[in-house]
């Protein structure tokens, strides 16, 4: 998930994303970035990468965990 | 699957740290301080010390290091950050207190300080985060910039005749026996994200067992300063910055754990 | 006409500095006026007029790299803004003391402390009455454009040589940054023949060694170093300069400088269009002060409101030229803020008219 009004655009998260899961929107936020959003959320693998690499911490992350 | 399925409480893997304000940091998309930002706190909230840290803010693009991080904070004159947490763990020695200094900050005003707090061996922890420029102040050259490099007040690059060589001091001060955990780490990918995350955890156990001076450099993008988009940013910094400013741990537990004279030369 | 060009203050600055045919200049960032480096070192005049242009480690190196140099009888200058201005102060209390020429210029910004970018003129104190210690003066020039922004980097150096003393050109983050059309003064060749009877550029046979310094362990000997510093200071009346502004007939009388002055100038012209006879004094020089045109005015006008982007500075100064005569009161923004016309002749209205 991420907060779309935070994130700046910087793309940081989609080139460290090991499944392509993540793009850049066309739309802009109120402050004018493309802000990144799941493309492909199939893909998602709950790995954090993205989460952790954000300058602003926009990401929170979900992972359904197999029982 | 259902996304309200997923995004249950306890399918939670990751989200900001509380210990972060709200506010939006007002560093440039991209840039490396946030994440340090990021970490730092997660670790003070990991480890439940935010009643009892306290953090020293620079001049330079982190001087608003305080409107971020939700624990108390100085604001230090420029370079002089070392001196003021000097004041306060002295009088405090069982606070956690730390600096979070730029390189213009560290390495060009502020080098006296920054030495002398290391030879002390203070108990602090000094954070360096090194991205060869001056970012607040409109791009200009700093100690750190790499020869040839470009900045506002080195427009034809830099030359070490004129202007001098870029200044290696971690690999200074990691020769000083005060100082006892020296490393140099970056955050422009999830692994290295990590490495700096486990020092950070390192320094902060490190000052609870009163085991002298924590030097964490962080060499980080200045996409502003550089003129690059963030991705870009952080490809020409392990292109450029990373041959001569390698990463990894110098030294550890008062020990030094790399050939120095091959890194300074 | 020389070369005319729309510059910024900064600029200006970087500018004349290199058409004065000036030996160095060396700086460190700081807003705002960073610019006068940047500008520098993108020009650089080491290939032209071989003029050195170095980005010290902090203020304190470069205030000491001026210090060095100026020893050696050379021209050189400085720049830095408040915070910066500050760690300057021992070396300029150095370059007082061995009574070196030298041109400090500094972009005043909003303090005290780290303070603001925003522009200020809170130094005033710290320009005119010492800022460093010891009992020493600096020439202060209070540029209110970016003309004369340019014209007086020569012009500081000019008095700086004759009287043997430090000089600063006390400007604020709005002229620094602000953009004017300015008429360039022609390239001044490096001088290469001046005195060298006491300067350390390497003792030859035909002299004693020189020695730059400002210490003086016999206090008999530092008593007569200070009375000669006092009576150069004393002799710097004969360079006073100031400006008037409707001022023949006026009632009332602002005294301002810098942007403040610009500020005023409207003032005045609004009030004058009211049928108010206010009148404006712009000191440019504010050591030496002009003291003696103020006490002049003070015999015609009823009230003196001493207009600045401070909290009450040069004030003090008027006051005592005046020395009772009249009422002299302060309007002021400090910390950054500036005023507007409309707020000074609220000022005028409340404090100087409403008294009557």
């Amino acid at each position: 998930m991420v907060d779309i009004e935070r994130c700046k655009g910087c793309e940081v998260c989609r080139v460290n994303c090991p499944t392509d899961t993540i793009a850049m929107a066309s739309e802009v936020n109120g402050k004018g970035y493309h802000y990144a959003y799941m493309e492909n959320p199939e893909s998602c693998t709950g790995c954090t990468n993205c989460a952790i690499v954000c300058p602003d911490g926009v990401i929170t992350v979900y992972r359904v965990k197999s029982n | 699957m259902d996304i309200m399925e997923i995004i249950k409480p306890e399918n939670l893997v990751h989200q900001r740290t509380p210990l972060m304000t709200d506010a939006t940091l007002s560093y440039c998309p991209g840039c490396g301080h946030g994440t340090v930002h990021h970490l730092i706190m997660e670790v003070v909230q990991e480890l439940g010390i935010q009643e009892d840290t306290i953090g020293i803010a620079p001049v330079g693009c982190s001087v608003l290091a305080y409107d971020f991080m939700d624990i108390d904070m100085s604001q230090a004159a420029h370079g002089r950050a070392p001196a003021v947490a000097t004041g306060i763990k002295r009088l405090w020695p069982e606070k956690y207190v730390f600096t979070y200094q730029g390189d213009g900050d560290l390495a060009a005003i502020g080098t006296a300080e920054t030495i002398h707090a290391c030879n002390r061996g203070e108990n602090i922890i000094i954070f360096f985060i090194n991205n060869g420029i001056y970012g607040m102040t409109g791009g200009q050259m700093a100690p750190t910039t790499l020869e040839g490099m470009k900045s506002s007040t080195s427009p034809y690059g830099r030359d070490h005749v004129k202007m001098g060589y870029p200044l290696k001091i971690t690999e200074l001060v990691a020769q000083l026996p005060g100082t006892s955990f020296v490393t140099r780490q970056a955050v422009h990918k999830p692994a290295n994200v990590r490495k700096t995350k486990k020092a950070i955890l390192k320094a902060f156990e490190m000052q609870r067992e009163k085991k002298g001076l924590a030097f964490i450099e962080v060499v980080s993008n200045c996409n502003s300063g550089w003129k690059m988009t963030p991705v870009r940013s952080n490809e020409w910094m392990e292109e450029n910055m990373f041959p001569y400013y390698p990463l990894g741990d110098i030294k550890v537990d008062g020990k030094i754990v790399k050939d120095l004279m091959k890194d300074l030369m | 006409m020389g070369e005319l060009r729309l510059m910024k203050g900064n600029e200006a600055i970087a500018e004349a500095a290199i058409r004065a045919g000036m030996d160095a200049y060396f700086g460190y960032p700081i807003t705002p006026q960073s610019e006068v480096l940047e500008y520098l070192t993108l020009e650089n005049p080491e290939e032209t007029t071989g003029m050195v242009v170095l980005q010290a480690e902090s203020e304190i190196a470069a205030i000491n790299m001026v210090y060095g140099a100026a020893g050696t009888g050379k021209k050189v200058m400085t720049s830095s803004s408040s915070p910066g201005i500050s760690l300057k102060m021992e070396g300029i209390s150095y370059i007082a003391g061995a009574e070196l020429p030298c041109l400090i210029v500094n972009v005043v910004r909003g303090g005290p402390g780290l303070g603001t970018i925003q522009p200020s003129q809170a130094d005033y104190f710290q320009a005119t009455k010492g800022g460093g210690h010891g009992d020493y003066r600096l020439i202060v020039l209070a540029p209110a454009s970016v003309q004369e922004m340019a014209d007086f980097v020569d012009k500081g150096m000019e008095l700086a040589f004759k009287y043997r003393n430090p000089v600063m050109i006390l400007s604020d983050g709005l002229i620094g940054q602000m953009m004017e059309k300015v008429e360039l003064p022609e390239q001044k060749p490096r001088v290469t023949e001046f005195d060298q009877s006491w300067v350390t550029t390497g003792k030859t046979a035909d002299r004693e060694r020189n020695i730059i310094t400002s210490l003086n362990l016999d206090p008999e000997k530092q008593y007569l170093h200070n009375m000669h510093l006092q009576e150069k200071y004393n002799s710097m009346k004969a360079d006073v300069k100031y400006e008037m502004f409707d001022c023949d007939d006026a009632e009332f009388l602002l005294v301002a400088y810098g942007s403040s002055a610009r500020i005023c100038q409207k003032a005045v012209d609004v009030a004058r269009s009211r049928g108010k006879k206010l009148g404006l004094l712009r000191p440019i020089t504010l050591y030496p002060f002009p003291d003696e045109i103020i006490s002049k005015l003070a015999r015609q006008v009823k009230g003196i409101l001493s207009v600045e982007l401070n909290a009450g500075q040069m004030v003090e100064d008027v006051r005592l030229a005046v020395n009772g005569r009249i009422p002299v009161y302060h309007y002021g923004t400090p910390g950054g803020k500036i005023y507007s016309p409309d707020d000074v002749l609220k000022a005028i209205e409340e404090k100087l008219m409403g008294g009557y």
